[in-house]
């Protein structure tokens, strides 16, 4: 579902409930389970492939009329190439490691903000919580791709693939600020808190060393949905042509195929080579977060 | 007095979302380094080849300025701009289309966008909610971690790859549906509105596949929860019937945080609405907002923005005013 980043249903039905920490450093075998572990090896296989190929790539994929344009599957170009004289295999290669590196950018920056706000809401309470929510509420009804559109349309040409990161940044904060303040308040409460504020902790002593180890987690399940939403949302714009284009992505493919009428001229696998490239990916990322998710929600029920 | 509170609390949610929302939009222009109006007199001059006078310049430029609400210090500008959008539902004229008004095509968009919106919604919410039902209600059978699947199958897909791919194979490997859709204008006649259904029933299929998903997964993990729950365990050693608990005990309480997480996930369904348009040429908001972008029509743009916030907030405060008729804690507190 596009731009629907977290309304994660398992994180919706399960209350939050704190996470023993394991004592020590013992194996790490309970967290696998199979959505978990099929959900890694995808990942692992298209990010550490998406990392490491580039450097063996024979010509920067995102320049024009390197070869000949509309060549079929080859031995030489094993995708084909496109309408543009481009290696298919090697743009979509390009595209994972660019739409991959640009997701996990606005997840470090969106897990920050979202922690801080939804952290410092959570505990800190009253008027100032109030006046947090309703700003958060606002950005999450706040329909978004008219807005990423507007921008598109107003710094298009004059953008970095960067600048498109920032701003997905800006207006993505919202749902993941929401959960975290939602755990703080569940939190704020226990007995271990009051015990810290009673032997002399102060506010960010609390919220660094009690609360943050609790919920550190569910951030992780809140991270890879955030990496989810970001490349969904930059290969959206770009899809409309409203992104940096030229930069390989899973969206900028996909906008030139639909641009040079590939459904009509039949060229297939321009289309669908993104297609289950992009659907491998995102299933790979959804496995690992409610694989994660499960892993815990059983630890929890275990221990 | 529980109902009035909430009411009142939820009133004023809308008005700050309508209040920063409209702001957000009136400041994003006058941020940005580039200036629309600098690029507009950039394309007349190139389409006069440079024959145009520096007086003949400036004297546009103050027009436009006039035109487009951008004189006076920004202030004046904010009132003026939330006067002609909110009391007036004026944007002026479109660029592209002078002097056709904004408005005026915005509204004849509006029943293309909603009529889609509102069915395909409607019909994945439903759908989604039952199969969810099944699924998290026969949780301990094998065959409902089937319809599970379907979920997590679908649930992460994004609405540009179904669209996609729905196009792919029902207009290209089977072709049941053109690859280019016509919608016919003018007068409607039977026949028009059947090949209006005809055309529409592509991206109302890619958006019900969108919802589908995420309803069934959320569904199923409320159902899971709530059938663990004490009275549903009592209605059964009281002997009802598993279609009563399913339906009366289970379903009915699972529903109320799925109409609550409805009513939040709106502006993400407008979304994808919008880019199901844009994608299948479908005559609504999310066309006309591509056009706009394309061809730096800024007028179109603000007014779809605009009437997407308004309208996005508006449902959601609808829902969430049906609510209470739906959950007797908030009607009898």
């Amino acid at each position: 579902m596009s731009l629907s980043k977290d309304i994660d249903p398992i994180v919706l039905a399960e209350p939050v409930a704190p996470v023993n920490a394991p004592r020590g450093r013992g194996s790490l075998m309970w967290l696998l389970n199979p959505r978990l572990s099929i959900g890694l090896v995808i990942l692992a296989v298209m990010g550490l492939g998406s990392m490491i190929l580039p450097f063996f790539a024979p010509v920067d994929p995102s320049v024009q009329a390197s070869y000949m344009r509309n060549l079929k599957m080859s031995g030489a170009h094993w995708l084909g190439t496109n309408s543009l004289g481009q290696d298919i295999f090697w743009f979509l290669v390009f595209a994972v490691r660019n739409s991959l590196a640009l997701g996990v950018l606005v997840a470090v920056g969106v897990t920050l903000i979202a922690t801080i706000v939804g952290l410092s809401a959570g505990y800190i309470g009253g008027r100032f919580e109030r006046f947090v929510m309703l700003i958060v509420d606002t950005f999450i009804t706040i329909p978004l791709l008219p807005i990423l559109i507007i921008l598109g349309a107003l710094i298009r040409g004059n953008t970095s693939f960067l600048t498109v990161g920032v701003i997905i940044i800006i207006f993505g904060w919202a749902w993941d600020a929401r959960t975290v303040r939602s755990m703080a308040l569940s939190l704020r409460e226990r007995e271990f808190i009051n015990m810290a504020r009673f032997s002399g902790a102060n506010t960010l002593q609390i919220i660094a060393r009690e609360i943050f180890p609790y919920v550190s987690a569910y951030m992780l399940v809140g991270f890879i949905n955030v990496v989810l939403f970001a490349i969904n949302t930059e290969a959206t714009l770009a899809v409309i042509g409203l992104s940096k284009v030229e930069v390989p992505t899973l969206g900028s493919i996909i906008f030139w195929a639909l641009n040079y009428n590939a459904l009509f001229t039949g060229q297939f696998v321009w289309l669908i080579a993104p297609i289950i490239a992009t659907v491998t990916l995102f299933l790979g990322l959804f496995l690992t977060s409610t694989g994660f998710n499960q892993a815990f929600a059983s630890k929890r029920g275990v221990s | 007095m529980g109902v009035l509170r909430y009411v009142a609390k939820r009133l004023g949610l809308y008005l700050a979302v309508l209040f920063i929302g409209l702001t957000i939009t009136f400041m994003l222009p006058r941020l940005m380094p580039t200036n629309p109006v600098d690029g507009y007199i950039g394309q007349l001059q190139s389409r006069a080849n440079g024959t145009l006078t520096s007086e003949a310049i400036a004297e546009m430029r103050t027009n436009l300025e006039q035109l487009y609400g951008l004189n006076g210090n920004i202030f004046s500008q904010y009132a003026s701009y939330m006067k002609r959008v909110l009391i007036d539902f004026d944007f002026g004229p479109s660029f592209t289309y002078y002097p056709q008004p904004v408005s005026a095509m915005i509204l004849n968009a509006l029943p293309w966008t909603l009529g889609l919106l509102l069915t395909a919604t409607f019909i994945a919410w439903v759908l989604g909610n039952m199969v969810g039902l099944v699924a998290g209600y026969f949780h301990k059978q094998r065959a409902a971690s089937i319809l599970e699947f379907l979920g997590i199958l679908l649930y992460p897909i994004p609405y540009y790859i179904l669209a996609v791919t729905v196009l792919l194979l029902l207009a290209y490997v089977f072709p049941i549906f053109p690859l280019s859709p016509t919608f016919p204008v003018g007068q409607l006649t039977p026949e028009k509105i059947g090949m209006i259904l005809y055309n529409s029933l592509l991206p109302g299929i890619t958006l019900v596949l969108a919802g589908f998903g995420w309803n069934i997964l959320s569904m199923k993990a409320l159902a899971v929860a709530t059938t663990e729950e004490p009275y549903v365990v009592y209605a059964r050693l009281k002997g009802a019937s598993n279609w009563t608990r399913m339906m009366s005990y289970v379903f009915r309480n699972a529903l109320l945080p799925q109409v609550t997480a409805l009513a939040l996930s709106l502006g993400m369904v407008f979304n994808g609405a919008l880019l199901t348009e844009m994608i299948f040429s479908y005559p609504g908001i999310g066309l006309i907002m591509r056009t706009a972008a394309t061809g730096g029509d800024y007028n179109v743009l603000y007014g779809a923005i605009t009437l997407s916030i308004i309208a996005v907030a508006t449902a959601g405060l609808v829902i969430d005013l049906i609510y209470p008729l739906l959950d007797p804690r908030i009607r009898h507190k």
